[in-house]
């Protein structure tokens, strides 16, 4: 058995952020259970990014490399990382839970006879993991029982990335044995689907819409609070899903992340998918008639109340304060 | 094209949910029940793919009885039959454990395409559909908005994170992990509702399904979450609550 091996992924040439805090989640799995923490890079050219890892606190760097896994595919990572931990015998595999990794770790979890604890925001003595169930309304607590490796996926956020203290690991490469043939699925090149015209990124303000708002003949509600705080206009997932709104309006996981000094959240419940996108603003407003909606977890101030009138309260008391 | 969509009941979204008295669940009576959002979609480009190339649809859905209102409207919508898996256990099953069921009830059909949503309301593991296809070993692709057929199979779009996307071709047969907004849901017509009182809708009993085997990660308790922040809950009529709330922004969060 090999200790704890955290997969780390590539983001523009290096190791992404969300990466950084799936190793944080090893440090404290380690901590907790006395096993060694290694990490492991993937890839067709895997070299700077091993360099980039072993400069941190870990143990071992594996470069698990192939050319056929110079793109990803599901069936080139789930082959190849299959291979690498039939070997190793991990106890507890850590992956950031990154849209990529949703793709293949629970097939590669399978394919060892186990299962993926998904998408973890806690790990407590045990180890218990510590997951959402029904849009982040509860929490639920998780042990793994199965006799192979533990795998475990960790929510954006949830551990911080400046935790892993610096070192110097040594490096070992993996060569897994992959045919060509066994990769039965052909990824184009990433694209954007428009020219994004809107940078939520860089607005100061924003004022943010979900389902609360009911039909698109109400949004004019809220983009006259959002013009009476000079902000931009922004949504959560189901606004976009039903063209109310253009998609680069969208905040969250598969939209825009934002940051804000004012982000304020206008019937939107706060899963967890919208929260990873906006939790790292200064001030956080939420209007909700759910006093138990989970956005009410990370704002500063809320009003539990119907938004159809505290938006427009909201409206003229913003206006008369100017 | 035979297609196989997965559905989940699961509570309604505004549904409150209130702790059971075994802690490791909630109380089911409480709650009302709708389909799976991520999985009405699927079941949407599955019908929308039914109407341009033929075929089948059949729905399928693991669950207690309840679940046929569920399975009711899917066939009210254009599903052609259902399997039913009659189980009542799936909360407290892992994700492997529900794909071994689902991969047993899909197995004899030989389906040509397998869809599911990407991710349950409730449970939310999202795992399903790319188990389905390791246990089917059939390729698959998740995140899915939009697919086409192709001469050599399919091209489906598959979302990124941050507002990127990716085509991708894959062979027949395949699962495919379906993501909401891709198209428009359809709502079921009169005569569709009529209509599927006499589709078939086969019940299958889950100890016929899915080698026993012990749960591999087990939920052992569901508490409230713990709070982040501590939000300071504005009191008052819509009027005063926006009014103080402008003077905490102003002059005690500083950020007007």
């Amino acid at each position: 058995m090999s200790g704890i091996w955290v997969v780390l992924e590539e983001r523009d040439g290096r190791v992404g952020r969300a990466s950084w805090e799936a190793l944080a989640a090893g440090q404290k799995l380690a901590s907790l259970t006395g096993k060694a923490l290694n990490a492991a890079v993937i890839g067709a050219s895997t070299e700077a990014l091993a360099g980039e890892t072993a400069a941190k606190a870990v143990g071992k760097v594996a470069r698990v490399e192939h050319a056929l896994l110079a793109a990803y595919t599901p069936d080139g990572y789930t082959i190849a990382l299959h291979q690498f931990f039939e070997q190793e015998q991990p106890e507890f595999v850590v992956f950031p839970h990154t849209y990529q990794v949703r793709d293949f770790a629970p097939a590669l979890a399978a394919r060892m006879n186990e299962v993926l604890i998904s998408d973890v925001v806690g790990i407590a003595e045990g180890p218990v993991f510590t997951r959402q169930l029904m849009q982040g309304r509860l929490a639920g607590a998780y042990r793994h029982r199965g006799n192979g490796p533990c795998f475990v996926s960790v929510q954006a956020g949830a551990f911080r990335a400046e935790e892993v203290g610096a070192g110097s690991a040594e490096v070992t490469t993996f060569a897994p044995t992959i045919d060509a043939t066994q990769i039965r699925t052909k990824p184009g090149e990433p694209f954007r689907g428009s020219a994004q015209t809107v940078d939520l990124g860089s607005a100061q303000r924003i004022v943010s819409v979900g389902r609360g708002i009911k039909e698109s003949d109400n949004l004019p509600l809220v983009q006259e609070l959002a013009t009476a705080l000079d902000a931009e206009v922004a949504a959560s997932r189901p606004i976009c899903d039903n063209g109310w709104l253009p998609m680069e309006r969208q905040v969250g996981s598969s939209g825009q992340t934002v940051s804000p000094k004012l982000y304020l959240a206008v019937g939107i419940s706060g899963a967890i998918q919208h929260l990873v996108g906006m939790k790292g603003s200064q001030c956080i407003v939420a209007i909700n008639k759910d006093p138990e909606a989970p956005i009410f977890e990370v704002a500063d101030y809320g009003i539990v109340g119907d938004l159809f009138e505290v938006v427009p309260a909201l409206t003229e008391a913003l206006q008369a304060a100017k | 094209m035979k297609i196989i969509v997965a559905i989940k009941q699961v509570p309604e979204r505004d549904a409150q949910v209130r702790i059971d008295a075994s802690g490791k669940w909630i109380e089911e009576s409480d709650v009302q029940y709708a389909m799976n959002e991520s999985d009405a979609y699927a079941l949407e480009e599955a019908l929308q793919l039914k109407e341009k190339h033929g075929g089948e649809v059949i729905v399928l859905s693991a669950g207690p009885e309840r679940v046929g209102t569920t399975i009711r409207e899917a066939l009210a919508k254009g599903a052609d039959r259902a399997i039913h898996v009659d189980c009542n256990d799936l909360a407290t099953r892992d994700a492997l454990s529900v794909a071994r069921l689902l991969a047993d009830a899909i197995k004899p059909e030989s389906p040509d395409l397998v869809l599911s949503g990407l991710q349950s309301d409730d449970l939310g593991y999202g795992q399903t559909g790319v188990i389905l296809a390791e246990l089917l070993s059939v390729p698959h692709a998740s995140l899915i908005l939009t697919v086409e057929k192709t001469d050599a199979g399919l091209k489906v779009k598959r979302e990124l994170e941050a507002g990127w996307f990716q085509e991708i071709e894959l062979p027949l047969p395949a699962v495919l992990a379906m993501q909401s907004g891709g198209n428009k849901l359809r709502y079921a017509t009169l005569m569709g509702i009529k209509k599927a009182k006499t589709k078939e809708m086969r019940v299958v009993g889950c100890d016929d399904l899915g080698a026993a085997q012990p749960a591999l990660a087990t939920l052992d308790n569901v508490t409230l979450p713990q709070k982040q922040k501590s939000t300071q809950i504005i009191e008052g009529d819509a009027k005063q609550a926006a009014a103080t709330l402008v003077e905490k922004l102003k002059f005690e969060a500083r950020v007007l």
